[in-house]
């Protein structure tokens, strides 16, 4: 039982912006080792998840545990100390620090994290412009700088939100191959994504989100016979 | 030749010399006290109104030093800065902090009370006529051109050192790229797993450590007295605004800057020499609203 115990696990997670209720009882989790996406139209609160798991929404109710500890009441920094590094939609480079500096700006949460060599050797765009101001590079290598610096603190678990949103294809290709190299070295993702065909060739698992619930979960395997009833779903 | 110039501008080196010094110096407390409201506006969004009575209370804790406990300038120099920047932490946890949530003028107002509060503390304790403080390096040297005493030299010295060194921990080392990350976007910076509440805390103090430091040089200089800082520190406010709020060595640069301009003004056109740098304020604002250094937000 121990074996199968997931390593994110949320239950009936509630999020509020004010007023404004935007996750209603979110309820999945994510094992060790696998790649989880959450799939979804706009708006349906797959970002809020990600900022509720990180502990940065303000108001949230529910359970989310990570290894076994519950999360829901500790601060933001408190969360990703146990392991968990975040690399949002807006990316968050940081314009006043240089391409090293924002790669060296996370701090170490657990032993086994990439070196800088290895990070480099995984983006060998980010040590050409090392010296470059962070909002400088392309929209492509600074998702990369934002993925990689995460990569460094040896979080066991990554959230990745929308990784290869408006970036050409080759870049998500790279991106791509670099989530599957991440699964080889044993890291876990959970994944927001729009692109179906990309998140297909990376994930195990899916999640639907609709108005801040999951309303249908898949296998990656059976992404195909389900076809019909996800497009529904994401209205594509 | 050089002759010929001074007697073309109408001025004696000596007078025009003299109040080139006395600028660098009034520039110098200019440097180091909008440096630390610049360090706290970036860091807290706090507009931080308590600076002039926290520099008036290093110059009064220099005082009360030497005359409680016999401890002189130099320990002073060093203990201040610790003590005063201490009573800033506790400031910040015990008051500021809790208005973080709220509009930026929740703290200016809070710190504007605070600041009238320690003025009037510190008025009714001394009174209003000011203390003096003898001045720890008497002397100073002939130049051939004016007379340097010692102690000005040290003052301008010192806070050049101070303001470099405060630019350098910022800009060039790892502790200063979380100041500079977290000033940008704290809630990411915090998502990262520092403590950025805390980070708040320690800016806040070591920006009031500045102001008390600038208070510390000041006593021997000027009179020790409960109002030195609300008088310096609208100065400091317009120094503040020309150069940017939270720009490290726009501030450092403004300040030094708008003190030697201010003495020039003296030897030019001594009527002005009161309002120069609220005249360039004006200006500024007109052209550059964000500051000569400033970058718009
Ligand atoms: N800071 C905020 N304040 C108030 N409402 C917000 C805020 N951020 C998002 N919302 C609202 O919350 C809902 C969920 O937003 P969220 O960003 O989580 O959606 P999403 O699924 O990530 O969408 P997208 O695919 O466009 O990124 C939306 O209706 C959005 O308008
Ligand atoms: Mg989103």
């Amino acid at each position: 039982m121990a074996e199968t115990a997931p390593l994110l696990d949320a239950r009936d997670l509630n999020a509020w912006y004010g007023e404004s209720h935007v996750l209603h009882g979110m309820t999945f989790s994510v094992r060790k080792g696998e790649v989880v996406t959450l799939l979804g139209r706009n708006g349906v609160g797959k970002t809020t998840t990600m900022r509720a798991v990180m502990g940065i929404v303000q108001k949230r109710t529910g359970s989310v545990r990570f290894g076994g500890t519950e999360t829901i009441g500790l601060p933001s920094n408190l969360i990703a100390r146990l392991g968990i590094g975040y690399c949002p939609e807006e990316r968050g480079i940081f314009s006043s620090l240089n391409v090293t500096e924002n790669l060296l700006l996370p701090p170490a949460v657990k032993a086994g994290g990439m070196s800088l060599d290895e990070v480099h050797k995984l983006f060998p765009q980010l040590k050409e412009r090392a010296r470059s101001q962070g909002t400088k590079l392309s929209g492509g290598e600074q998702q990369m700088l934002a993925i990689a610096r995460i990569l460094r603190t040896g979080a066991e678990l990554l959230l990745l939100d929308e990784p290869t949103e408006g970036l050409a294809p080759v870049i998500v290709q790279q991106i791509g191959a670099v989530i599957r190299d991440l699964k080889k070295r044993g890291l876990t993702v959970l994944l927001v994504e729009q692109n179906l065909h990309f998140a297909a060739t990376v994930a195990d698992r899916h999640y639907v989100v609709e108005h801040g619930t999951v309303v249908d979960e898949f296998e990656n395997k059976d992404l195909a016979a389900n076809r019909e009833r996800l497009e529904a779903h994401l209205g594509v | 030749m050089y002759d010929f110039i001074f007697q073309f501008l109408g001025v004696s080196p000596q007078a025009l010399f003299g109040q080139l010094l006395i600028g660098l110096i009034n520039g110098a407390f200019y440097a180091l006290l909008s440096l630390g409201l610049a360090v706290i506006f970036g860091m807290l969004n706090v507009i931080n109104f308590t600076h002039g009575a926290q520099y008036m209370m290093g110059a009064f804790g220099a005082w009360m030093l030497l005359h409680y406990l016999g401890i002189p300038y130099w320990g002073a120099l060093i203990l201040v800065p610790v003590i005063i920047g201490a009573f800033g932490i506790l400031l910040e946890r015990l008051l500021l902090s809790r208005l973080y949530h709220l509009d930026h003028l929740y703290g200016l107002l809070l710190t504007f009370g605070l600041a009238l509060i320690l003025e009037g503390l510190f008025r009714k304790q001394y009174g209003s006529s000011g203390l003096p403080y003898n001045n720890p390096l008497p002397g100073g040297i002939h130049l051939g051109f004016m007379f340097l005493p010692w102690y000005r030299g040290w003052v301008v010295l010192i806070s050049i050192v101070v303001c470099l060194a405060t630019w350098f921990m910022i800009e060039k080392t790892k502790l200063g790229s979380y100041l500079r990350a977290a000033t940008e976007n704290p809630t990411l910076v915090r998502a990262f797993g520092i403590n950025v509440p805390r980070m708040m805390t320690l800016t806040y103090g070591f920006g009031v450590g500045l102001a008390a430091l600038a208070g510390v040089l000041a006593a021997p200089i000027y009179s020790v007295n409960p109002i030195m800082g609300s008088n310096l520190i609208i100065v400091v406010f317009a120094v503040v605004v020309i150069g940017g709020m939270g720009s490290i060595m726009g501030s450092i640069v403004t300040g030094f800057g708008l003190g030697v301009i201010e003495g020039l003004t003296k030897v030019f056109y001594p009527e002005a020499s009161n309002t120069v740098i609220f005249i360039i304020m004006a200006i500024v604002l007109l052209i550059r609203p964000a500051g000569l250094f400033g970058t718009p937000r």
